[in-house]
């Protein structure tokens, strides 16, 4: 049983990291080198052996492209070496951006959901809302950021709130898009069944329609929870904030501070798997029975 | 082969009001489905009036219109000439009123509810309290067999149980008329005898209106007042067979054995192949 499982799931899985890891300190070897040269040349080192370019090449201060074990021992330093409300320790910055993301993600649902509901419910609304919807995620991000934080600073806002917005314009489409189809996807039997009953509407939709789209709202849910995190981090570079982890990679990369960009990006991506899997296990709670329909 | 007949019953007493009175009347009903190449003709002409206490079997090729007479019936599909007359109203008030309880085809189970909430469904939308809808969902859960699946989910089920859940689902909501679209068709042939006898018995003692559409003959027999044969392209009605004149209304599995019993299959049997010669 043990060594099956070790075949067909480890063992992919080891290997496909492994792959990764090598792929990833071939590429700091090239990237690195003229560095790594320019340092022999200015120490008028002619002789070097290629184990000596490559224990250059990995532990640049500033590298091109830093290797895994740079960025994890800047991690572990600042996530060890500092009370997690200091400004050097990177959890404090995750959990600055994670406040906004979240925010902006609750908001996102709420609206995401009621467009949906709207758009199912009322026929008009189809047609005269749904362009508007499909318009404004044509307009990228980094465009709409700067204009949010200037407007609702103007108007007294500032600090979270311009960065949930900005959270919020990313993650409401999917979520509309996604409970639009679910809120449709109920099969037609199933509503003859529910007209047979004489339900009215509202009994439909707490009893079919919002049933039957759970299973699609999960699935808009998991890649909106990963673009509010997006969001957040896009929303802290205009607004000039010292913290968050878009902070943390604008004053990266101010000072050439690679690592600490690769750091930063490293704990977005975790804050954003952690989201989508915590997602995951409230579907696995919510969503009761198995889908694909009764044989 | 002389199999032994059974007891003759004593006459019906039937109380005069339940004689006539009409529950269905479906008059001249015709519906063309409008479909991008060409129009089909589901229903022709169909004509047909159903009393109270009836028991009505719709048998006929594939795609001769049963299921579309009874979606007629149930106000889910709209005649395009004629008219249907349910407990003296429209479809449409009888339909507002529940007074259907359809098992369609397909069991149609909602997968997020259990088999318990699946039978409850119909009760928790005409309000009725949580307490009785409970134990009306497991008294007709067992009169199905199904009694201690009521927390599984429906994908847990067989093909046949879940249609069994769905024919609990109609029953416990108790309507006036009980239409069943080939609620047998996925089962054994003894369980079918079993759920065949409990229908019957539960027909008598509650005095309901059925009409059930099967491709099965014997069991067309078995349980019917009246046997409808449908012919297909148009869909209409071939014949009409009485079977009361002829049998019992309280029948026991061994009445198939009958001298009876065959004369009214082998009407079936000739309507059937009449309407299965419209094929070519
Ligand atoms: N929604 C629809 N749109 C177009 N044509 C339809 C539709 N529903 C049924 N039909 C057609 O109407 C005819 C009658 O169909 P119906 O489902 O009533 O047959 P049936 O007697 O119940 O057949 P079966 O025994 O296979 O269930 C068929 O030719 C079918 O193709
Ligand atoms: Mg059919």
């Amino acid at each position: 049983m043990m060594t099956e499982r070790l075949r067909t799931h480890l063992l992919p899985v080891a290997v496909m990291a492994l792959a990764v890891l090598a792929l990833w300190y071939a590429g700091a070897l090239w990237l690195n080198a003229p560095q790594v040269l320019d340092g022999f040349a200015r120490a008028h080192t002619d002789h070097w052996t290629l184990s000596e370019f490559a224990r250059q090449a990995f532990s640049q201060k500033r590298p091109i492209l830093p290797t895994p074990d740079q960025i994890a021992s800047e991690m572990v330093q600042s996530l060890t070496g500092y009370p997690v409300t200091h400004v050097r320790n990177l959890l404090f910055h995750t959990a600055v951006t994670a406040g906004s993301a979240l925010t902006g993600f609750g908001m996102g649902v709420v609206l995401g959901i009621l467009l949906a509901i709207g758009i199912v419910q009322v026929k008009t609304l189809e047609s005269s809302l749904l362009p508007w919807v499909i318009t404004s995620q044509t307009i990228p991000v980094l465009a709409i950021a700067p204009m949010v934080v200037v407007i609702l600073g103007n108007i007294g806002f500032s600090g979270l709130l311009p960065k949930a917005v900005i959270s919020m314009y990313l993650c409401f489409f999917p979520i509309t898009i996604g409970m639009v189809k679910g809120l449709r996807s109920a099969d037609p039997l199933s509503l003859d069944l529910m007209r047979t009953y004489s339900a009215n509407g509202q009994q439909t939709f707490w009893l079919l329609r919002l049933p039957s789209a759970l299973p699609y709202l999960f699935t808009s849910l998991k890649i909106a929870v990963a673009a509010s995190v997006v969001g957040a981090i896009v929303a802290e570079l205009p607004t000039g904030g010292q913290a968050g982890l878009g902070a943390r990679l604008l004053s990266g990369s101010y000072y050439g501070q690679t690592v600490q960009i690769w750091s930063a990006l490293v704990m977005s991506a975790l804050l954003s798997v952690s989201l989508v899997w915590l997602i995951g296990l409230m579907e696995r709670f919510v969503v009761t029975g198995k889908r694909g329909g009764t044989r | 082969m002389q199999a032994p007949l059974p007891p003759v019953p004593p006459p019906q007493t039937v109380p005069p009001a339940a004689i006539a009175r009409t529950i269905v009347d479906a008059r001249n009903v015709t519906l063309t489905y409008q479909t991008a190449d060409k129009p089909v003709y589901a229903l022709s002409d169909v004509s047909l009036k159903i009393n109270k206490g009836d028991f009505i079997s719709l048998i006929g090729p594939s795609g001769c219109g049963k299921t579309t007479l009874m979606r007629t019936i149930a106000d889910l599909e709209q005649p395009t000439s004629g008219e249907i007359i349910v407990n003296g109203m429209t479809p449409e008030a009888a339909r507002l009123k529940r007074a259907y309880g359809y098992v369609f085809q397909a069991p149609a189970l909602y997968p997020w509810r259990s088999v318990e909430r699946n039978v409850t469904l119909p009760l928790e939308i005409m309000g009725m309290p949580a307490a009785e809808r409970q134990q009306r969902a497991r008294d007709h859960l067992e009169m199905v067999g199904l009694a201690g699946f009521e927390k599984k989910f429906p994908w847990q089920l067989s093909g046949g149980m879940q249609q069994r859940v769905s024919i609990a689902r109609a029953l416990a909501f108790e309507p006036d008329l009980l239409l069943m679209d080939e609620p047998f068709g996925a089962l054994d042939e003894i369980t079918r005898d079993h759920l065949n006898l409990q229908l019957t018995r539960l027909w008598l003692q509650t005095q309901k209106t059925c009409i059930f559409v099967t491709h099965s003959i014997a069991e067309a027999v078995f349980l019917s007042t009246r046997i409808v044969v449908m012919s297909p392209r148009p869909g209409k009605i071939l014949d009409v067979i009485d079977c009361e004149q002829h049998l019992p209304r309280e029948r026991t599995l061994d009445i198939r054995e009958t001298p009876e019993f065959a004369h009214i299959a082998q009407r079936v049997r000739e309507g059937l192949m009449e309407g299965h010669s419209y094929d070519d």
